[in-house]
């Protein structure tokens, strides 16, 4: 079992979140992290999605979602190919004994700081999945009172956006183009 | 643009019957409802769809199947909101395992009270995803005639299947401009039909290098109009042909190539044939386990080359040595040029000493059914007779079950499109319905319907629906009194017992009496919904009441076989084992000289 990153684009309409939920559960596949937004093209949304499994398995993932008629294209970003982040947002316990500690452990991951209190501070940290967990073994120690997490984003490495197919212009059925 | 044209203000459904005329929807299913109310008042109007009033939703979607399998037109369903459209669930499940291009229509509650749980409000839209090729919810009256255009040509393009449009009734309600063609935005939807030539070329080698190939031909051959194709290139190679349940009539059954159907229930040679085979060319099919038995046991000496317009279904049960994405006609044809090529350049298949086993198999194993000694019809029997004694030109439907099974066994079929069944989802009470959708395609056939007592009571409602709008179709009614296939597996798994199998008497404990009744009595209740009904018992009364059903052709005719209810369906191919261990017959396994196979 191996993590593979999708890259899937998406006519921007509403219910294809629930459409591709829907065929994963349907067909068995588990979804790691799934994060979705609006692209440079504002009729287009792309997500990424981050999936376990066996290459097998991956194919039909693949060939499955690409079958959904809003879903223009899949892909998936190798790992040497891509750049991928994750944020989290972590609230650890903190008095004036442990404080600098923390910021020190902060500093180390360039993470950040966005809110402190007397018993705790807030910490925001962007990056792969493993500097995520990295930095979370350093924190657990302290307490960490509260954990948020977002899906995985990636983008393809070197200059070509991954849009560089772009959606076909709209098609007369075989029997409207008879009667045009 | 020639005739497209714009016309002044109309309702939403005026636009959606004028949109279902432009596409050439002429016969539609259904019934109305609140929700859907605001169409059913231009329908009335329309002298281009002819709207048949059926007595269940259910009826409705299957009998937009038949129409569909049987004119390979795209069938039409239509249904109010809530109920009326959950009602359509089974047969929309239905066609999309069989891949049937139908659109179901349903009425939605007002756009403002979606999601409030307003009274016949159901998520018709979210509870049918995983079960259509696509669904659409309509709130905007101007969107209907572009998402009807996108419906038919999802429904009837690539590999085709259901699509269900949700329409709020605000919108069937409000005014718009109608405007044809409208343009379509599917930038997503792009099926591939034209075959890699570099695929075919290696397809075409690999068919001239076997040695023991077998032609593996699913419903895909049937839907793309390959048929003759199928028949150059069976008889350019050689190889046999096997074709599948949904397949049967894409290759003709009487062909000396054709070594009969695969799978569960099917023919010695062909199961046999996959087995030993070195190579399947499997076209338009889709390795469905109840073909392939245990699939790591399937076919283990043969390379695979696979041929689907639908890419999802390449790989997804059996790896392939040559995967080809295409149109089955297009694949085919191609096919064809290059094992021409082939041929002209000296390679040229040598199967004779494959057929010689196969030849074999196929006179020490025929398909047969023994007679019942008490002197009571043997099921397999009167569906032989009925095949036999049909019109020129007959369309068989049938349920789910035995008779299912007995008529893809011991009726021929010569030609595509004349045997409808259920053959992925399974669903009982198809045939009566289906076989409704079929004569109202095509009126000028003679439409039987094969169809089992349990499977009957499911949906028999649909005959008042038959009687009533002069659609005269025949049910042949298989009644042994029992659910025949799971009392089948009873027999064979559960040490005879029956639990909740027996159909014509109720538990002995509770009602003694009850035992052996004819209750309902099919033949009483039959003429009670419009139908001319008939009995059988003997089978020196066989051929006289079967020729005295095919004379009537005013009314819907049902003939109520009483057949022996220990029949069995053979072969079989145990749930879950390997297609090798297949019986030919109740504790007969084949011989098939394994100590001579390599």
């Amino acid at each position: 079992m191996s993590k593979h990153t999708l890259s899937v684009l998406v006519e921007n309409t509403p219910g294809i979140l629930a459409r591709i939920a829907a065929l994963f559960s349907r067909r068995g596949f588990n979804i790691d992290s799934l994060a979705v937004g609006v692209t440079e093209h504002p009729e287009i949304s792309r997500i990424t999605i981050v999936v376990n499994g066996e290459l097998t398995r991956l194919d039909q993932v693949i060939e499955q979602t690409g079958k959904l008629v809003n879903v223009l294209d899949v892909m998936e970003l190798e790992p040497d190919a891509r750049i991928i982040r994750e944020l989290v947002l972590v609230k650890v316990r903190a008095d004036n004994r442990t404080r600098s500690q923390i910021l020190e452990i902060v500093q180390l991951f360039r993470a950040k700081t966005v809110d402190v209190s007397p018993e705790a501070v807030t910490i925001e940290a962007t990056g792969s999945g493993e500097k995520l967990s990295a930095l979370l073994r350093m924190l657990e120690p302290y307490g960490i009172k509260e954990l948020v997490q977002s899906g995985a984003i990636a983008i393809g490495r070197g200059p070509v956006p991954l849009i560089d197919r772009r959606p076909r212009p709209a098609t007369l059925a075989p029997w409207a183009a008879a009667i045009a | 643009m020639g005739v497209a044209m714009t016309t002044g203000l109309m309702t939403g459904a005026q636009s959606l019957i004028r949109s279902l005329e432009e596409v050439g929807a002429e016969t539609v299913f259904g019934i109305p409802g609140g929700a859907i109310l605001p169409a059913y008042d231009p329908l009335m109007d329309s002298t281009r769809v002819r709207h048949v009033l059926v007595r269940h939703e259910q009826g409705a979607g299957h009998a937009a199947t038949g129409y569909a399998q049987a004119t390979g037109k795209v069938g039409v369903c239509m249904a109010t909101s809530g109920p009326g459209a959950t009602n359509l669930v089974t047969p929309i499940a239905d066609a999309h395992m069989d891949s049937v291009p139908l659109v179901a229509i349903t009425g939605q509650v007002a756009s403002k009270a979606i999601g409030t749980d307003a009274f016949q409000e159901a998520d018709i839209v979210g509870i049918t995803m995983p079960i259509t090729k696509h669904n659409f919810l309509v709130t905007k009256a101007e969107d209907i005639p572009r998402v009807i255009a996108q419906a038919f040509h999802i429904a009837s393009t690539g590999r085709p299947g259901p699509v269900l449009v949700d329409i709020a009734k605000d919108a069937l309600q409000a005014k718009t401009v109608f405007s044809w063609p409208p343009v379509m935005d599917l930038p997503g939807y792009r099926p591939v039909t034209k075959p890699h030539a570099k695929q075919i070329r290696e397809g075409a080698k690999l068919i001239t290098q076997a040695k023991r190939p077998v032609l593996y031909v699913g419903g895909g051959v049937i839907k793309s109009g390959a048929t003759a194709e199928l028949k150059v290139l069976a008889e350019l190679t050689g190889a046999p042909v096997t074709t599948t349940l949904m397949g049967l009539g894409g290759f003709p059954d009487s062909h000396p190539l054709h070594v009969g159907m695969p799978g569960m229930h099917g023919a010695v040679t062909a199961v046999t044939a996959l087995q030993k085979a070195d190579l399947i060319v499997a076209l338009g099919t889709r390795f469905d386990d109840r073909v392939t038995g245990k699939l790591d046991s399937f076919a283990p000496h043969a390379k695979i080359v696979h041929a689907d317009i639908d890419p999802a279904e390449i790989g997804k049960n059996r790896a392939a040595d040559v995967p080809i994405v295409g149109d089955a006609r297009e694949v085919i044809a191609d096919l064809v040029q290059a094992v021409q090529k082939e041929h002209s350049e000296g390679h040229k298949g040598d199967y004779s000493s494959w057929w010689k086993d196969l030849s074999r198999w196929r006179e020490t194993y025929p398909l047969g059914y023994d007679q019942p000694d008490n002197g009571s019809l043997s099921p397999q029997q009167v569906i032989e007779r009925i095949g036999q004694l049909a019109p020129e030109g007959t369309i068989f439907a049938a349920g789910v079950g035995q008779h299912q099974m007995w008529a893809a066994h011991f009726i021929q079929y010569e030609k595509p499109a004349t045997w409808l069944n259920s053959g992925g989802a399974g669903t009982m009470g198809y045939a009566v319905p289906a076989a409704m959708g079929a004569k109202a395609g095509i009126p000028g056939n003679t439409v039987w319907a094969i169809d089992g007592d349990g499977c009957f009571q499911m949906t028999n409602q649909e005959l008042t629906t038959c009687a009533l709008n002069n659609i005269p179709i025949k049910v042949a009614i298989i009644n042994n009194g029992a659910l025949g296939m799971v009392r089948q597996w009873q027999t064979l798994f559960y040490n005879q017992r029956y639990s909740n199998t027996v159909l014509h008497s109720g538990p002995e404990d509770v009602n003694p009496d009850a035992k052996g009744t004819r209750v309902p009595d099919f033949v009483k209740l039959s003429e009670a919904m419009g139908c001319v009904g008939l009995r059988c018992e003997r089978p020196e009364d066989l051929d006289k009441v079967i020729e005295e059903a095919n004379s009537i052709n005013d009314r819907p005719v049902v003939v109520d076989f009483i057949v022996h209810e220990d029949a069995m369906v053979w072969p079989m191919v145990a749930a879950g084992t390997s297609n090798d261990e297949i019986m030919a017959a109740r504790d007969v396994r084949p011989d098939f000289g394994d100590n001579e196979d390599d």
